[in-house]
Order: structure tokens, then sequence, then C-alpha cells
């Protein structure tokens, strides 16, 4: 039991937004805040390329161009970062990673997104599959800015918007689980907001 | 080595206010006490936690603005339709308690051993938080690796740690910019912090230098990109944002 903090109130009631919406821990902005470890990447999309790695090969390499002429879908999602920040009905163009993995003979479980900037970020295939995550270029109808990871993205909503890759380049898939890059400085490895899982050991 | 940031589980533990102090109109410190606090590194930051008396709680991400060794310490800013920060910087008081859990982050850490290669930490606004911490952490280890702050500051009343920061101990430098109102005589710089500025003050990218940016996000945009067209490699430029208006 948390002891009451003298003199403190919130103001989350004034505001009309459904408490089912914003898992715990959480507050609802109208911004679009920005968390990244290092500078914004800008790879030129003529040299841009999205990849699914496999044992140490490209098992499939789709240019920007192609990635484009894929079938896409708007996606309205809630989105929450671990840094507390919670943005509802946010709105995207994206390609199903359904679309992209089905084009590559796996047994994987995991997956492992690797960016422009080195970053990467680890997640069980089951969470990429099943119309559950997308490559995102588009935000608010237009395309995705670079602050926010484009040209293109991960969106896996169900997860801590860390799990949502920006500047993402590719997935390697794994028969392990390996951690990524903040999953290595200490935050949680599966990342489920309802769940609170914001730290390893939660 | 990454990984050994947080160890084990992180619970929430109750800190009792031991002092707050005004930095500026408004900015406050607040100094806490830490039954079992395990220490922390320079640049990670804390959570805390809020508890209305119906039961709703708030949680904020705050940088630790003391040094390892230190009581932890947090600079909180108010923002002007926040939920958190108004409380924390008016509200809280010498004997309350709140409850927080840390230390978090193992990346935007600088631990002083290499006293080869020369820090640069640029920040804006609060964004100089973490960097008390890694300034005071410099003067008590005795480190002699040349650290350069560069702060950017609407005014100079803005300019948060002011009396400490003109003496930071050790021979670190501390260089500011002020982007909206400069006093009579100024000799300081001014405006925002763009690659000419970055140019003359920064290390040189041929000492190999270490740097760390920490303030809003489009303060960060730029500050790293000019650091990277200066010849900074990426990885060498380490980021901290916070975000703007509703953030706290």
């Amino acid at each position: 039991m948390s002891p009451v903090s003298r003199g403190f109130h919130g103001r989350h009631r004034a505001r009309g937004v459904d408490p089912g919406r914003v898992p715990p821990g959480q507050y609802v902005t109208t911004d679009f805040p920005v968390l990244s470890a290092g500078p914004t990447p800008r790879t030129p999309l003529e040299s841009w390329t999205f990849s699914i790695r496999q044992a140490g090969e490209t098992a499939k390499s789709w240019s920007w161009q192609q990635i484009r002429e894929l079938p896409s879908e708007a996606v309205t999602a809630d989105i929450h970062c671990v840094t507390k920040w919670t943005k509802l009905d946010t709105s995207w163009q994206a390609v199903s990673l359904d679309v992209l993995l089905g084009q590559v003979q796996h047994q994987a479980r995991y997956v492992r997104a690797f960016c422009d900037g080195g970053y990467t970020a680890n997640l069980p295939l089951a969470d990429v599959t099943g119309g559950r995550a997308w490559l995102a270029y588009g935000y608010d109808g237009a395309p995705l800015q670079p602050e926010h990871g484009g040209p293109a993205r991960l969106l896996v909503p169900h997860l801590y918007f860390w799990k949502s890759a920006k500047w993402v380049r590719g997935l390697e898939l794994l028969a392990a689980d390996e951690p990524g890059f903040w999953e290595r400085y200490g935050y949680h490895n599966y990342g489920d907001p309802w769940r609170e899982q914001r730290y390893s050991g939660d | 080595m990454a990984g050994t940031a947080v160890l084990g589980r992180l619970t929430w533990q109750v800190a009792g206010v031991t002092a707050v102090r005004p930095e500026t109109p408004s900015v406050r410190t607040i100094e806490l006490v830490v039954p079992g606090w395990a220490g922390h590194q320079a640049g990670q930051h804390l959570d805390i936690r809020l508890t209305a008396d119906d039961g709703y709680v708030a949680e904020r991400s705050y940088s630790i603005a003391s040094a390892p060794g230190e009581p932890v310490a947090l600079t909180v800013e108010r923002l002007e339709d926040g939920e958190v920060s108004p409380y924390l910087t008016e509200e809280l008081r010498v004997g309350d308690e709140i409850e927080i859990r840390g230390p978090i982050g193992g990346y935007f850490v600088w631990d002083g051993a290499d006293a080869a290669t020369p820090v640069l930490l640029v920040a804006g606004g609060s964004g100089v938080v973490p960097f008390r911490s890694m300034l005071r952490h410099r003067a008590r280890i005795g480190s002699t690796a040349p650290v350069r702050l560069l702060y950017s500051a609407r005014s100079l009343p803005d300019v948060i740690y002011q009396a400490e920061l003109e003496r930071p101990g050790g021979g670190a430098e501390v260089i500011y910019t002020l982007t909206r109102q400069q006093p009579e005589g100024w000799a300081g710089h001014s405006g925002r912090v763009d690659a000419a500025l970055l140019g003359a003050v920064a290390w040189p990218a041929e000492r190999l230098p270490l740097a760390y940016v920490c303030g809003p996000t489009a303060f960060v945009e730029i500050v790293s990109a000019a650091l990277v067209s200066l010849g900074y490699p990426a990885e060498r430029v380490k980021t901290e944002r916070y975000g703007g208006a509703g953030a706290g």
C-alpha cells in the first residue's frame, strides 16, 4: 500500500480520458515526445533497404520503392512510452510485418530489429505476427519524420514504445532470444505496459 | 559493461524529503533520504510515484542531480500544465515522503574512470541536471578528465546551479549561452547553440571526445546533428531528451 502524498490530488479526472485506456503509471499527453540514445541518423532513401536476415545471411531485402509498393494499412493505435507518456489514437500508414515475414521460410521464435545508429530491439515472433506489428512510414497523414524514426520504424503498440524500434533497417530471425539495446541497459526484456514491465525484474 | 545498470528487481522505496532549495523561480532541488539506497552512477535517473488520497497515482522520471555517494537529490522544473512538477516544486516540503525507485538507465552515464578522453556536456535548460551529477562526481573523485559544459539558458536568472557552476572544481569549464535575454555587459555567448558555436567551443573531433547532450527534443536534435557534422562519430554522442509542455 503506497503512502498518500500529502497535498497531491492529481488532475487526471479533468481530462475526460477513459482510464481503461491508460496503463498503470502512465499519463496521457497530446505531444509526441522523443526518446533516443544518440543523434538522429539520416539514410538517403536511395540507399535505404529493409532486410530479413537469418543465420547470418540476408534472406530477403526490399528497396524503399519496393516497400512502398507493398499493401499498406491505416493503423490507429494507443502508444505507451516507458518514460511514462501515453498517446491515444495515433494514426499511422504501415505495412504489416505479416506481409514481410510471410515472404521468408523460417522456424524462428524471436526476432531482433536492427536499425541505423546501431540500435536493436528484441521481440518474440508471436508479438510481431498475427496483425499486431507493422513497419510504419507514415504518421498523421505525412511521411514519418526522422526524429520519430523516419523514414520507417517498427510499430508494436501493445508493448512499450521502445520496442517499436526507430530507423529500423530489418529483422534478424532467431531461434533463441537475445536482448537488444535498451534491454541490455536494464529495461524489461518483454515490456508489457499493462503489467508495467518497465525495468528488468518487473 | 552493459547489463549491469539494473541488478535484480527495482522496488519502490519510501524517501523522506530532507531539504528543498529554490534554484530559479521555477526550479527547485529536493534532497532525499533513502534508507538502503544502493547507489547510483552520474547521469542516471529515477522514477517517483505520488498517491492521492483517493488512490490515484502518478509516476514520472527525473534525472538524479547529486553525485554518486551523495544523498539522492532531484532538481525539478515546474511545467505550466504539468501534473507532478507543480506539486514537487510548490507543495512538497521537508518531512514529506514520496515513493521512488531506481537508479535507472545505464547508457547516459559517466564514471570518470577514463582521464584521457575529453568530455563535452551540452545542456539546454533543465537538461543541466544530470551534468551537475557528473561535475560533482568528477570533483569528488579527483578526476583530471578534461570536461567542458556548454549550457544554454533563456537568461541569467534561468541558470540552474549558478553559484556552483561558477566554481565547478578541478578545472572543469562552464560556458554559457543566453538565448533570450542577456544582462548588460554580458561577455558570454548569445543565441541558440548551433554548429558555429559548437565549432568554437566543442573539443575538436581529433581528440576523440565523448559528448553528452541533454535538453528538449528540438535542442538535442540540433546539437547532436551539429556534433556529427563536426566529425563526432554518432556513437560518441549520447543523448537524453525530455518532452515539452505536458510532460511533467
